[in-house]
């Protein structure tokens, strides 16, 4: 037998007190059981692995820059004036840009899939859409590159001349056929429509898991079908989909290949969006990964480590408000 | 609102006992949305052509849009309350963004595939690589394979890497759990949204420098296994709770241990869910490009052997072509057509996710019932 049951003394006869309960596991029970917390401990140890070894590599830039590291806005080695002071801004601009184009339209796509459309296109849909959230952000990046760059060209400089009273779509340099092209604009909208299938996905399932009865409820006291997503579906996926929409993000920040593909990269910071100039920690690390010597490593290396701490950030706070809402503690344990 | 709509049957033969046909789209519904869009079409029309200074297709189409959904908005107003108008503009507003979403997001994946035929039809291109071949050369030399044979062995190597670790630490969080099993649980799906390239950055630390194996196809696949791996423990995991439970406790009745109800009970009854679970982070692995550029460098030349000599993958062969070759159009062609060959290998991939995925545990295939049909009238 696997378990044994014994009590620890027997009981007197007027307290109604339970049993203890011990189960011994066999020899062989304890090993699998072992072996099953050191694999779940294994994404521990990964997780620790990159905290240590990023630290680790990346000692000489801090130790070289200090907290001037945050603040400088330059890639010179010779002199050590390097820092990701106009890069991580870059970044946040990117991210920004990318979830407020993408995050309405995914949002707007899931309730339409969940929702708004009929049964037999809501299966393809749903199909289409996990299909695209599972293509590589390559070709999404390449797509960027080669079709929407030089189409965008003309939204975005008639967003220049028109809305130019809003200071970041003002353009501050001259007017030359490459001052649209490598923007961070251009590359926060690629950057969008990578998110947009992500989102969608997860957002869609949570709406779809609104409890039917809860539907039917709002229906029965007349209320019209926008009334009940709104009284019903939103306040339930609510929690489900700002975590998507944070992971949305979080993919946002850390995209490396469509940003390095679409933007011209610089290394300060560009608030002036509809301009050439920007950039984004990873695709730094990217491009100057093949000519770096071991300095601009370390260098390198620190600007991940900034990179992982984000990331970390906007995780936890995702599985936060996830945890806490209905429909997350609904689909989480 | 929804509108029962009987037609003329029902009239004529009152005691057929026939369903009614419950239309929730009206007549009037599709002339509002018709005439709103003609409408507005015809007003766009004057003011864009004759008023405004702007000038362009996409200008039109946005003005359009707008104007549509003015007109939509006032047309639903002169018929009805207040109450269903907003219930309509939201389900027009709605349905045209998600359309339009859905569209952007296919028409990409179209564009890549159409740029990519003037590539793959030539059969070097598929058995090919690029060794041989200049820069001004056309598509009928040079191709892909050694990409190809890249990234089929990187991911071969990183499905061998995750997988097993990932199954076991889903079987740890399905059957152990306990206090251990929410940490690692929000760990996992921290893991899931890491940056890929923070998983090439710790492998070149750990792998390529500290280990010194130098920049390899086998550093390469154990980054692409870190990417993976919390798909599966996550996917694994979820697999792995539907199995009913009434299995386990009934293995556990007839005196089996933990690890042999896991082994001979739970498992096989997961299998097709698991398979999904690893399909998909296949999927996933395959397209990474950003850990690859890091540790496996990249080669024009054929390197079967993954665990030594810079390795090409498809993925890193697109960047290639696009970010350092990009003004050559040849090179831009066969970039594409490397693309059509990763969307091809994902699509099969989920395809082969979905067919797998469909069953529930302990559910039979058609051809497994016929069997078992068979067998029963024999005996």
């Amino acid at each position: 037998m696997a378990v044994a049951l014994t009590s620890a003394r027997p009981a007197p006869a007027d307290d109604d007190v339970p049993r203890t309960i011990v189960s011994r596991p066999s020899r062989g029970d304890l090993i699998f059981r072992t072996v099953l917390r050191l694999a779940g401990l294994s994404s521990f140890a990964i997780t620790g692995l990159i905290l240590v070894f990023l630290i680790i590599r990346s000692t000489w830039a801090f130790r070289t820059d200090g907290l001037s590291f945050f603040t400088k806005q330059n890639w010179i080695f010779v002199g050590n004036d390097f820092g990701i002071g106009g890069v991580l801004p870059d970044t946040l601009i990117i991210g920004v840009i990318a979830s407020i184009v993408g995050i309405p339209l995914a949002l707007a796509t899931a309730i339409f899939i969940s929702e708004y459309a009929p049964a037999r296109l809501r299966r393809t849909l749903i199909a289409v859409i996990d299909l695209m959230a599972a293509i590589p952000s390559i070709i999404y990046g390449v797509w960027g590159r080669f079709f929407l760059m030089p189409r965008a060209i003309g939204v975005m400089s008639w967003l220049a001349d028109h809305l130019s009273w809003f200071p970041p779509l003002k353009v501050t340099i001259e007017y030359t056929p490459s001052t649209f092209v490598g923007s961070p604009l251009l590359a926060g909208l690629v950057v969008s429509l990578m998110i947009i299938p992500i989102v969608t996905s997860l957002s869609r399932e949570v709406f779809s898991q609104a409890p039917q009865g809860e539907r039917e409820a709002a229906y029965a006291l007349g209320s019209t079908r926008w009334g009940m997503v709104r009284t019903v579906v939103i306040p339930f996926g609510r929690g489900g989909a700002v975590g998507a929409c944070m992971l949305g993000i979080g993919r946002a920040l850390g995209e490396t290949i469509a940003v390095l593909l679409v933007v011209s990269a610089i290394f300060k910071v560009n608030w002036h969006i509809a301009q050439s100039g920007g950039n984004s920690i990873a695709a730094l690390i990217a491009g100057e990964w093949s000519s770096a010597s071991a300095n601009q490593l370390s260098a390198l290396m620190a600007a991940g480590l900034v990179l992982f701490a984000i990331t970390i950030v906007v995780n936890s706070l995702a599985a936060i408000i996830i945890g806490r809402s209905r429909s997350g503690a609904a689909t989480a344990d | 609102m929804t509108t029962v709509d009987t037609g003329a049957r029902q009239a004529s033969q009152p005691s057929a006992d026939e369903p009614l046909r419950i239309r929730t789209v009206t007549p009037e519904d599709v002339l509002t949305l018709v005439g709103a869009a003609i409408g507005a079409l015809g007003l766009d029309w004057l003011v864009y052509e004759r008023l405004l200074p702007w000038t362009g297709a996409l200008g039109f189409w946005v003005c359009w849009y707008a104007l549509f959904a003015l007109f939509y908005v006032a047309a639903a107003t002169m018929r009805w309350n207040r109450l269903v108008v907003r219930d309509k503009t939201v389900a027009v507003l709605v349905s045209t963004g998600g359309v339009f979403a859905t569209a952007v997001v296919v028409d990409q994946i179209g564009y890549s595939f159409v740029k990519s035929l003037s590539a793959i039809v030539h059969p070097n291109f598929w058995t090919s690589t690029m060794v041989s071949t200049g820069f001004l050369q056309p598509l009928s030399s040079g191709g892909m394979a050694h990409a190809a044979v890249g990234s089929l062995e990187q991911l071969g190597i990183a499905t061998l890497l995750a997988v097993p670790l990932g199954i076991t630490a889903a079987v740890f969080l399905a059957e152990v759990g306990g206090a251990l099993a929410r940490p690692v649980r929000t760990i996992v799906n921290a893991m899931t949204a890491l940056p890929s390239i923070i998983a090439g950055l710790l492998i070149y630390a750990l792998v390529v420098l500290s280990f010194g194996l130098g920049k390899c196809g086998l550093a390469a696949a154990m980054a692409i296994s870190i990417v993976m791996l919390p798909t599966v423990i996550r996917a694994g995991e979820v697999v792995l709770r539907v199995v009913p439970g009434t299995l386990r406790e009934a293995s556990f009745a007839l005196g089996a241990s933990h690890w042999r109800t896991v082994w001979k009970v739970i498992l096989p009854t997961a299998r097709s869910g698991l398979a999904t679970a690893v399909v998909l982070a296949m999927a996933r692995g395959i397209g990474e490009t950003a850990p690859v550029l890091l540790v496996a460098g990249y080669s024009n030349s054929m390197n079967v052997n993954a665990f030594s000599g810079w390795q090409a993958t498809l993925p890193t062969f697109i960047f290639n072509n696009v970010y350092v070759y990009g003004e050559y159009p040849e090179y831009v062609e066969r970039a594409f057509g490397a693309g059509f060959a990763l969307m091809l290998v994902v699509v099969v991939l989920f395809s082969i996710a979905r067919i797998l995925g469909g069953k529930r545990p302990g559910e039979l295939s058609k051809r497994q019932l016929r069997r078992l049909r068979r067998e029963a009238q024999q005996s």
